[in-house]
């Protein structure tokens, strides 16, 4: 993992052999002393030279998990092909960069108060809807207002509950009023609920229409089925490569699979991880395998025998192989946790924590002195979870008898999981979505008073900096409390987190896009469409 | 004729009858089903309050037996409601899908009448022959394999290794119908070789159990060549039975087809019922629970007027 200012290094070497100010001499000195290897600093510079995207064509991407009930209404976005769609034809007050930097989208900057109570949006006064209306503050209102207030049944609900007030400056930027300070405001803006569409003239937000100012006009939209899509020439930002664009539900994933063998579509969504070495073989695919922050995550209920005491709560993180899961159940498509949910692929990831390795011995020793030797405990899992979820736990199961420890895997229905399941068994497996940033993962399912703290955890330390990093507009001093954190979570929380999957997406190699892939969700942050391009 | 109408209309109203009963049980099957609608739609991101606010916005407050009269009054005059989830008419969103599963089932029926009926009169032409046999052999293998991966077979063949066909039958408005049935094929010919066997195996069997009777023995005494007594003399007679298994497999064309539709990306209705048992959408399950049943009704009934018609006896009864 090249940290962020490496990154941010390489990332203006790469610009620079791009515009030919420098000799591929140079950049290969350059690009190794900031501590890469030749072979990738070629593959860098290649990439680098021949960079500059073509326009044209159309593009089609099979993506999975669609059903027959999605729809325009931005509040109820749930399935991972809507999530492809809504970046697609609108646009958001932020997104993030493919480094992973939070970047403009139809806000061109942005500013906190001191106390990160007030955060001021400038609008982009080249935004414009598909309809010719330009994006106006009025808009931004009535679309954020839309996840707010008793009456709003949108999923983002939660996410602006601490906004009081939006307002209008009338110089086309609008203002957030919080009633806490949160450094992390642009950051949710990402969120994919989010979407900007046109106001009504009464206030209320119209999303019926199908409007939105994104880089591509939505032809038709058959959904859960097919949608087709034509480029937005009045778009505010630098992309939108393609023609037109045509998104396939493909929930089958040999259907998926298929259909990129033959041509029948240009990329796909989630592979197969099993079948994984068999479509490497095929000349005419490229795989993308890109480090997420979505996560598996095994809460334990800290309040209930014997999840109760510390000790067996760290034997059971020790009794687990973590890189013997993360061969055999992911086949290597993803990040071994350190149960603490940041992932090295969110902002302020705290490099310098030890990794948890399996160590059965020191497991015995903690339980010995929990006097819980000889513990049996039941695991709840289902296989909707993720795609081998069940394998996952009988493997661990036998990881844990070498620390004398039963753990008997107990099957419940994929239909009602996170009903029936997860906040209700002591012991399940959950599968989360990447989130932009540490304190929304931490506020969400961590904080002692969140609705979802799915490990019933309380630690009096960790709450008080989970507030104080919240308003820290310092980003060192933030990283240094998130590290904290991510110890106190370690150490003493309930959650194991075996890995963060990978992301891992394929598509034809006439198919290009640029040196690094957003990691926030598949296909480049769900903005292939825009960002992606044809080789010519 | 008189009595042929008498026996339609009370077949009809059997049918209407089974079909009540069938609604009753469709709508309190779906209530059976576990989980929360609410939560269903809003997905695992949703609090308590906004689940609350939702449930309370669809109705699910009201008791069961409340809602159930609600539907069948509306359900009645073709009114199915709307969605709860996306709040759009249950008809626009099953009208297309149940066309576009017609239309495949057409595209198969088709194909697979004709051919399994002439195959059928060929194997008792030849019966016992090697001809005969292999027939048997391979139409029954295809209906002892699962549909999915005889899908699966023909895809790796004629999408993946011969590219004589697409993989995916994803349909579009601009398509014309040349591309509408080459788009189409591979999905119809998987549903042809399910359905084949059956068909043909229960045209060979009446056929060969008529070849006993006085009658064809008359026949084929006064010098009839072999196909023309099965074709002029045997098949008249043995129609009955060929179309009531004909109906069936043409309804299971209709309502078996949703892995079919799986497998190669298929619009059908199918597929729309299994999105709505996934996310709760009452009204969608229950029409399209109530469709098939009505499709299933509908054949069984053609088939026995079907029967009645091409039977003489049956048709002049003493």
């Amino acid at each position: 993992m090249t940290n962020a200012k490496d990154q941010i290094l390489l990332n203006r070497l790469a610009d620079a052999a791009r515009s030919g100010s420098v000799s591929r001499r140079s950049f290969m000195n350059a690009a190794m002393a900031a501590g890469i290897t030749s072979t990738a600093a070629t593959g860098l510079w290649t990439g680098s030279a021949k960079a500059a995207p073509s326009s044209g064509g159309t593009f089609r991407l099979g993506a999975h998990d669609g059903n027959t009930s999605d729809n325009h209404d931005p509040g109820t976005y749930v399935t991972f092909s809507m999530i492809q769609v809504a970046h697609t034809y609108r646009s958001y007050l932020t997104l993030i960069e493919p480094d992973g930097s939070l970047g403009p989208d139809v806000a061109t900057e942005w500013s906190a108060s001191p106390d990160a109570k007030e955060w001021t949006f400038v609008i982009n006064d080249r935004a414009t809807f598909h309809s010719g209306n330009k994006v106006t503050a009025a808009d931004i209102i009535a679309s954020m207002n839309h996840h707010r207030g008793e009456d709003s049944t949108s999923a983002a609900k939660a996410l602006l509950s601490d906004v009081e007030e939006i307002k209008d400056n009338g110089d086309n930027s609008v203002t957030f009023v919080l009633a806490a300070g949160n450094a992390d405001l642009p950051w949710l803006m990402t969120d994919y609920h989010l979407a900007i569409v046109p106001a009504n003239d009464d206030g209320t937000a119209n999303w019926q229409s199908g409007d939105g100012c994104g880089p591509y006009r939505m032809t038709n939209g058959e959904f859960g089925v097919r949608y087709t899509f034509e480029r937005h020439d009045d778009w505010h930002l630098e992309g939108a490569y393609f023609d037109a664009i045509e998104i396939i539900v493909l929930n089958d994933p040999n259907a998926r699979q298929t259909a990129l063998v033959t041509g029948d579509v240009d990329a796909i969504t989630q592979l197969e991880l099993k079948t994984l070495s068999l479509l490497q073989r095929d000349p005419n695919i490229e795989i993308d395998n890109v480090p997420s922050a979505a996560a598996i995550t095994m809460p334990m209920f800290c309040d209930v025998a014997p999840f109760d005491n510390v000790d067996v709560r760290n034997a059971l993180k020790l009794a687990i192989n973590r890189q013997d899961l993360n061969d055999k159940i992911t086949f290597g498509a993803a990040t071994v946790g350190n149960d603490f949910h940041h992932s090295p692929a969110m902002p302020y990831w705290p490099e310098d924590i030890p990794q948890r390795e399996y160590d059965p011995d020191q497991a015995k020793a903690l339980l010995k002195k929990a006097g819980a030797e000889g513990l049996t405990v039941n695991i709840s899992v289902a296989d909707s979870v993720f795609s081998g979820a069940v394998d996952m736990c009988v493997l661990y199961a036998e990881h844990a008898k070498a620390a004398g420890i039963t753990i008997n895997v107990s099957r419940e229905p994929n239909d009602g999981y996170y009903s029936d399941v997860w906040l209700k068994k002591p012991w399940c497996v959950v599968q989360w979505g990447a989130r932009p940033t540490p304190d929304v993962m931490y506020s969400l399912a961590y904080k002692d008073d969140a609705a979802w703290n799915e490990s019933h955890w309380q630690n009096e330390r960790f709450n008080e900096l989970l507030l104080q990093a919240k308003s820290e507009l310092d980003n060192d001093l933030r990283a240094e409390m998130y590290a904290e954190m991510g110890m106190l979570a370690r150490n003493d929380g309930g959650t194991i987190i075996p890995f963060f999957p990978n992301f891992v997406y394929a598509r034809r190699n006439n198919v290009q896009h640029g040196e690094n892939l957003a990691a926030s969700w598949q296909m480049d942050g769900a903005r292939a469409c825009s960002r992606w391009w044809f080789a010519s | 004729m008189g009595d042929i109408f008498k026996l339609v209309g009370k077949r009809l109203g059997l049918g209407l009858l089974i079909l009540l009963i069938i609604s009753f049980i469709i709508f309190f099957m779906v209530e059976l089903l576990p989980g929360d609608i609410a939560q269903a739609v809003l997905g695992q991101g949703a609090t308590e309050e906004n689940l609350k606010a939702l449930r309370t916005k669809m109705g699910l407050d009201q008791p069961a037996i409340v809602r159930y009269l609600a539907w069948l009054g509306d359900a009645v005059t073709f009114d199915f409601g709307s969605s709860i989830v996306t709040d759009e008419r249950v008809v626009n969103i099953i009208g297309e899908r149940f066309a576009n599963t017609l239309f495949l089932a057409a595209y198969a029926a088709v194909i697979a009448v004709p051919v399994s009926v002439i195959l059928g009169v060929i194997v008792a032409l030849l019966r016992n022959s090697i001809f005969d046999k292999v027939a048997n052999v391979v139409t029954l293998s295809f209906i002892s394999s699962p549909e999915f991966f005889l899908g699966y077979i023909l895809i790796l063949f004629f999408a993946v290794k011969w590219g004589m066909f697409p993989s995916i039958a994803s349909l579009s408005d601009t398509m014309t119908f040349g591309e509408l049935l080459n788009r189409t094929f591979l999905p119809a010919l998987t549903l042809v070789l399910v359905v084949m066997a059956h068909m043909m195996r229960m045209t060979r069997a009446a056929i060969i159990n008529l070849l006993a009777s006085p009658y064809i023995e008359m026949a084929r005494l006064k010098g009839t060549p072999p196909w023309k007594v099965i074709v002029k003399h045997a098949l008249p007679n043995a129609w009955a039975p060929i179309i009531n298994v004909i109906a069936l497999n043409l309804a299971y064309l209709i309502t078996g087809v949703v892995l079919v539709e799986v497998v190669f990306v298929y619009p059908g209705i199918g597929q729309a019922l299994v999105d709505a048992v996934s996310k709760r959408d009452f009204p969608v399950v229950q029409a399209c629970c109530l469709i098939f049943a009505a499709t299933f009704i509908l054949l069984n009934l053609a088939a026995d007027v079907g029967a009645i018609l091409t039977n003489p006896r049956l048709r002049h009864p003493k």
